[in-house]
């Protein structure tokens, strides 16, 4: 695909973000583009803040009062076709509103404690809908999607928290996808599971690139490099450098970015 | 040589402590027989409390005070689990960050206030309120219930709190994520996550209120007549042994045991139940 | 919109809930500090129950619960030491830990009842003795309990530290575990004193009260709690107002100490 079929749905500009209590920002002046149907990766060393950049992506930080943003995330609207700044909503309802738009899946799985059918069904019941039929069809595609429904089909009266911790993780992949996010954020998702339940997530991701746009935290770089088509390195609440996945890796331009690829450092 | 005689020192105490718990019950045992022979189990569901003539033989039921224990402690579980909950939510889930520990702080020194004083603030400050809402004589099972729960809702929230801080924040977050608001992540996350501490913390009040006798000593009016309605005095267990004890002779002796064995016997069960089935063992 | 309402009405509620909360602490201390202090005088302090003070009760109620602290103390904690150092996970001591924690929340007028039959009954009169006995039953499975839970926070690299450098296994509880667990342990014993002191049903009818000043243990012996009891419900105002005046100091007292109690775990929590 050419450079300029591209199309953004988020662009993030000028941010800082500053934690309750913090004397300076932890994000200063985080300027980035996520494309559609793209995945993009955000790496860096322990503590530089690409998690808090991705948090500050659906407003989740909002949860702890006390924070402040300055600079703007704007994303696409298909209502209006614009860029819209996300961080200029304050009801609840907006927020809300933004979270069924932007997914997130979390480090750890985090099944709520229901059966398997509930908590895939639960968002889409917040979201008004009732009736049975429709919401069996909707949470057996979003298991389908999150390629767990084979591991799920005979069990889904059963609770969650018996499915090992992969089957979890593509169940809270699932429980987010029921939505049909426009954007699912990720936060190091497989740092808490096996080789093979991370090589099944990371799968998983791939082919939901197709419906989905994606942002992934990643600590692992084999797997920013085999997943992402975009790289962000951040390096102490900077975002040092921005490009695509292979020119990132192969011919950095920031002399940080190519030592910690390296190994260097991290 | 010393190592020995400190590990039998050490051994000796928690034998000790093992023995009251034992010690108690067979004691409360022994002194109750000659009332558990003479009423057996008819003394439950008789209303009579009589000494017979120069206080040789008489009648002894434990009907009035055990349901006059029941009563005040249902209406003080009915007021206190809301009030409870929903400090322990504004405390987990609403406030603040900066209100939270001074908050908790006020609600722990609450739950640290002695019973009497309960009592005597609620007989001056708080009977007379009642009084003039529902009318009655400002003492009765209804005042009794109602200062019950003012004193059990601190200790209430304070568990159910903690247990509700188990909630992993990211299990909250990613409720969150998907759209719920803060009442949706409390009922269908935080609730249902910590809900053997919640259930719990209740039982476990439940039998702190059981067992009070101060706050009610004060407000329930102490007198063995059953209750016709919910603002007449009446007694319970721990009002009648604390008022009438020391003072009984043998067969009524013998029954306050009685009462004493029953209300040992039933906080025993609900502590336990809520300790190490809901509560698993953590120490309050 | 439905649920953002019912969102709304439901933090209200517990917003509301929690004033409700703090409005009683405030309500309850600020009857307390408004009647009390009216009713405080220097004879207050100086006069026994007898001649319309309380210096005879906060004496009679401090000896009685200091001596019940003596007694609990080394015993709770020797039990808790064994119950978590040398007890481990056998049946008698997991018994023991169990039956201790239902007697950490027992009612305390049964308590009462217990020792009467021991102490009082067979003596035939109430007797200072009885009411620390009663106290120290109160306060013995807080402390075990304690102890044992302050002693398991202990990393267990410092006894095998301790172990390998060739110290006696007693030594090292009392030398290192035991030094390490202070400030819990010495929390508990702050909390359950404060509880303990608060404390009137357990002594109604083992110690009783007494009107005059006396230190002998074998007779009734003065009370503050007991005392705050009668005088509240007698009918003349001067008993009513040295009741509101003893409630006053008793809450203080019980607050301070638990206060002092909190701010030593201060940075704990």
């Amino acid at each position: 695909m050419a450079k300029n079929e591209l199309k953004k749905v988020m662009e993030v500009k000028n941010l800082f973000f500053t934690y309750p209590g913090a004397p300076e920002p932890t994000l200063k002046d985080n300027n980035l583009s996520i494309y559609e149907n793209k995945i993009t990766a955000l790496i860096g060393p322990s503590g530089c803040g690409k998690s808090t950049l991705l948090r500050a992506m659906n407003r989740i930080h909002d949860l702890y009062p006390g924070f402040k943003y300055e600079g703007e995330i704007n994303l696409f609207s298909r209502q209006s076709e614009k860029m819209e700044n996300i961080l200029e909503l304050r009801k609840e309802n907006e927020l809300i509103g933004l979270r069924q738009r932007i997914g997130m899946i979390f480090q750890k799985p985090t099944p709520f404690p229901m059966s398997i059918y509930d908590n895939v069904a639960y968002g889409l019941r917040l979201q008004g809908i009732k009736n049975k039929g429709e919401l069996d069809g909707m949470v057996e595609e979003a298991l389908k999607g999150a390629a767990i429904w084979k591991e799920a089909k005979d069990r889904l009266k059963e609770s969650a928290m018996g499915m090992s911790g992969g089957q979890q993780q593509r169940l809270c992949i699932a429980r987010s996808v029921a939505l049909k996010p426009e954007i699912l954020l990720f936060d190091e998702p497989t740092s808490a599971l096996d080789p093979i339940s991370t090589g099944a997530i990371e799968e998983l991701i791939s082919e939901l690139k197709k419906e989905i746009t994606i942002a992934i935290v990643t600590h692992n770089m084999q797997q920013a490099s085999r997943l992402s088509d975009y790289t962000t390195f951040m390096y102490l609440g900077d975002i040092v450098e921005f490009g695509e996945t292979e020119k990132i890796f192969l011919n950095p331009e920031e002399k940080l970015t190519e030592d910690y690829i390296t190994g260097r450092f991290g | 040589m010393r190592g020995r005689l400190f590990r039998d020192f050490s051994l000796f105490s928690a034998t000790l402590a093992f023995f009251l718990l034992v010690g108690i019950f067979a004691v409360l045992f022994t002194y109750a027989q000659e009332s558990l022979h003479t009423f057996g189990f008819d003394f439950l569901y008789t209303e009579i409390w009589e000494p017979g003539e120069d206080d040789e033989g008489g009648i002894f039921g434990g009907y009035i005070p055990i349901l006059g224990t029941l009563m005040s402690t249902l209406i003080a579980m009915i007021l206190a689990t809301p009030i409870a909950m929903g400090i322990a939510i504004f405390l987990t889930e609403i406030a603040h960050a900066k209100i939270v520990k001074p908050f908790s702080i006020a609600i722990e020194l609450l739950a640290a206030i002695p019973s009497i004083i309960y009592g005597m603030w609620g007989l001056f400050y708080f009977a007379p309120i009642v009084q003039s809402l529902f009318g009655g004589n400002g003492v009765g099972l209804l005042t009794a219930g109602i200062v019950l729960a003012i004193m059990v809702i601190p200790f209430m929230a304070a568990i159910t709190r903690d247990s509700m801080n188990t909630t992993p924040d990211v299990l909250k977050e990613s409720a969150y994520a998907i759209g719920a608001t803060k009442f949706e992540v409390i009922k269908d996350v935080v609730m249902p996550y910590s809900k053997g501490g919640i259930i719990g913390s209740i039982i476990l009040s439940l039998g702190r209120a059981l067992g009070e006798t101060m706050a009610v000593a004060f407000l329930i009016g102490s007198v063995m007549t059953l209750p016709g309605k919910i603002t007449d005095p009446t007694t319970s267990i721990p009002v009648l042994l604390a008022n009438n004890f020391a003072e009984a002779q043998d067969l009524e002796m013998s029954s306050m045991y009685y009462l004493a064995l029953i209300l040992f016997l039933v906080s025993f069960i609900v502590i336990a139940l809520a300790k190490f089935y809901f509560l698993g063992r953590k120490k309050y | 919109m439905n649920r953002l309402f019912l969102n709304k009405v439901v933090l209200l509620l517990s917003t509301v809930s929690a004033l409700i909360g703090i409005g009683f602490l405030f309500w309850i201390l600020i009857t307390l500090t408004y009647k009390g202090v009216a009713s405080i005088h220097l004879s207050t302090f100086t006069n026994d129950l007898v001649e319309g003070g309380i210096r005879n009760l906060i004496v009679g109620q401090f000896t009685m619960a200091l001596i019940a602290t003596a007694v609990a103390v080394p015993l709770g904690v020797l039990a808790g030491i064994y119950l978590r150092e040398y007890g481990g996970n056998s049946k008698f001591a997991s018994a023991t830990r169990t039956l201790s924690d239902v007697m950490t929340s027992a009612p305390s007028i049964v308590i009462g009842v217990f020792v009467f039959a021991l102490m009082v009954d067979p003596v035939g009169t109430f007797n200072g003795w009885a009411g620390i006995v009663a106290l120290a039953i109160m306060m013995l499975p807080i402390i075990i309990g304690t102890t044992d839970n302050m002693l398991a926070l202990v990393p267990q690299e410092l006894r095998e530290a301790g172990i390998a450098l060739g110290g006696s296994k007693h030594k090292i509880i009392l030398q290192i575990v035991l030094k390490a667990a202070k400030v819990g342990v010495t929390t508990g014993i702050l909390l359950s004193f404060a509880r303990i002191i608060g404390e009137t049903a357990p002594l109604l009818f083992t110690s009783a009260n007494n009107q005059f000043f006396t230190m002998d243990l074998n007779g009734q012996f003065p009370s503050l709690t007991v005392s705050i009891y009668n005088l509240a419900t007698y009918p003349d105002a001067e008993s009513r107002e040295l009741a509101w005046a003893a409630s006053f100091i008793l809450t203080m007292i019980v607050l301070l100490i638990n206060l002092a109690g909190r701010y030593l775990t201060r940075n704990k929590h």
